[in-house]
């Protein structure tokens, strides 16, 4: 099969998962506006955090800025996880099987849909940042750096969210395993740096999980600036994740794929 | 066979609810989850804001995340059964249900039992937690009492509330109507630090908030010493109050449409 036909196969494929995602408000609607809820409710609640010795900024809004990027990806593998569900489960998928479509263009085209949300909520997260007063330290180019590590994130969580899908060929399934993600976001220094977090394991814990990296390099934009060691750190866990998950999603669609 | 009288509607409705709750685990983990990690994240992760000057409350910060994510389970306890009244009306349950009970305050009262199960459930997986977690109970025994039944009334509130709703609309579409006014009530008090630390509009809403009393006295309770214990008692029954002739409403809404 020539390039340009994997490319017309990925393109057909992008353009329907696109269609589908933005169509659906249920999806985009709750991505965008509990993470901005959440946003506006802790950067308040918790603004005397600020006063504790060592804390990286006299913003809690500036601080807790990161969060929702994060937190929108995990909608983001939410939403991947349904709509792949639902593929499986509509028979849609079956139907693909009979085609000579390739495995890599459904895998990609799927994809798309994650990568246009990401793109959306990244884009909304800088603007409300920088319309409350959270200035971008590392200025507009440090921006469009955020956008892009936000939907690597989205990307990853996409991931394992068609993942999980397509290993169950169940949307309860994937629901069922949303608070996991949720878990991940909790046990990682989204409310406190690291080093002002107390509590011994909760530390530890938060030291080896890849979402503190994640979080930590956004921050870095915003409140600090260019700090290459986070960028470096949010960047390999982001991309290291969406790797392991698209190997991980691609052998579930070959066994789904040869199931059908 | 005679039409069912009002506990043995409400008892066949809380056992069948009941029954679903904890056969299915879709329903039981989010459920004992979402507190869970609400807890273990903020008791753990923000141990160190009990440090903030002006921070005063000397059970820990462990015992003070507990009087919320208690309330909270409580809550949530009561909106999820909400979910199912929904859940029922779009299955077609709910109205062969009109049909066969005589006493239809009844499956109200049942929805409520099953609702008080699930929170009593989720209560004490997160209590089992949260001592392990170093909870600190200083209040004696009628504190506890007065912390629990205030857990009570707002598990009876949020399920009148999310019933009433879910017998106006009889679809799970709403559930986000059901979801966002506890969601909101919830976390516009003071959550993770005492109503003097709260800053911006947050500290405002506060001011105006019910559940702001509610929690100042459950952590009161907690700390064994009880505080604003008579108006918190007041608001929750006041709440329940209203709560209620909402869900009758709802009732002959259902009736109506049945």
């Amino acid at each position: 099969m020539s390039r340009s036909t994997l490319a017309v196969q990925v393109g057909v494929l992008a353009r329907r998962s696109v269609v589908r995602t933005l169509r659906q408000p249920a999806m985009v609607v709750p991505s965008l506006v509990f993470p901005l809820i959440l946003l506006a409710i802790n950067s308040s609640g918790l603004g005397s955090a600020t006063r504790l010795p060592g804390f990286p900024s006299d913003s809690y809004f500036q601080f807790a800025l990161a969060i929702p990027f994060v937190q929108g990806a995990l909608f983001s593998a939410n939403s991947a996880g349904t709509n792949v569900a639902s593929d499986i489960e509509s028979g849609f998928l079956n139907r693909l099987a009979l085609t000579p479509l390739r495995r890599v263009a459904l895998m990609m085209g799927q994809l798309a849909g994650i990568l246009a949300l990401g793109l959306i909520q990244a884009t909304t997260f800088v603007v409300i940042g920088v319309a409350f007063g959270s200035g971008i330290a590392a200025g507009v180019p440090g921006a469009l750096v955020i956008v892009a590590l936000s939907m690597v994130i989205s990307l990853a969580f996409g991931c394992i969210g068609a993942f999980v899908a397509l290993r169950t060929g169940s949307g309860e399934a994937v629901q069922g395993v949303f608070p996991l993600f949720f878990a991940a976001l909790f046990l990682s220094s989204m409310a406190l740096p690291r080093n002002l977090i107390e509590t011994d394991w909760f530390r530890t814990v938060a030291d080896w999980n890849p979402v503190s990296y994640m979080l930590e390099a956004i921050r870095s934009l915003v409140i600090s600036g260019w700090d290459g060691q986070a960028l470096a750190l949010g960047f390999a866990c982001a991309g290291g994740l969406a790797l392991v998950a698209l190997v991980a999603a691609s052998a579930a669609l070959r066994t789904q794929m040869a199931r059908t | 066979m005679s039409r069912g009288s009002f506990w043995s509607v409400a008892r066949a409705v809380a056992w069948r609810n009941a029954h679903n709750f904890f056969t299915n685990p879709a329903m039981v983990i989010p459920a004992v989850m979402f507190p869970m990690f609400f807890f273990i994240a903020f008791a753990g992760g923000l141990s160190r804001v009990d440090q903030v000057p002006g921070f005063d409350y000397d059970a820990g910060y462990t015992t003070f995340v507990y009087g919320f994510v208690l309330l909270q389970a409580s809550t949530f306890g009561g909106i999820f059964t909400g979910f199912s009244v929904a859940r029922d009306f779009e299955s077609g349950f709910s109205r062969r249900l009109f049909l066969a009970a005589q006493r239809h305050g009844g499956i109200v009262a049942g929805y409520w039992l099953s609702a008080l199960t699930r929170a009593v459930f989720t209560v004490a997986v997160i209590t089992v937690v949260a001592l392990v977690a170093g909870l600190n109970v200083n209040g004696n025994v009628v504190d506890l009492a007065g912390l629990y039944t205030m857990a009570v009334l707002l598990n009876a509130t949020a399920m009148l509330f999310g019933t009433g709703i879910a017998m106006r609309l009889r679809t799970m579409q709403a559930g986000p109507a059901m979801q966002m006014p506890a969601f909101l009530l919830l976390f516009l008090a003071p959550v993770w630090v005492p109503y003097d630390l709260l800053t911006g509009w947050v500290q405002t809403a506060a001011s105006v908030n019910p559940i702001t009393l509610v929690l100042e006295a459950g952590r009161g309770f907690l700390s064994g010493d009880p505080t604003k214990v008579l108006p918190a008692f007041g608001v929750g029954l006041l709440l329940v109050s209203v709560t209620a002739l909402w869900a009758r409403g709802g009732l002959r809404s259902a009736e109506r449409a049945a």
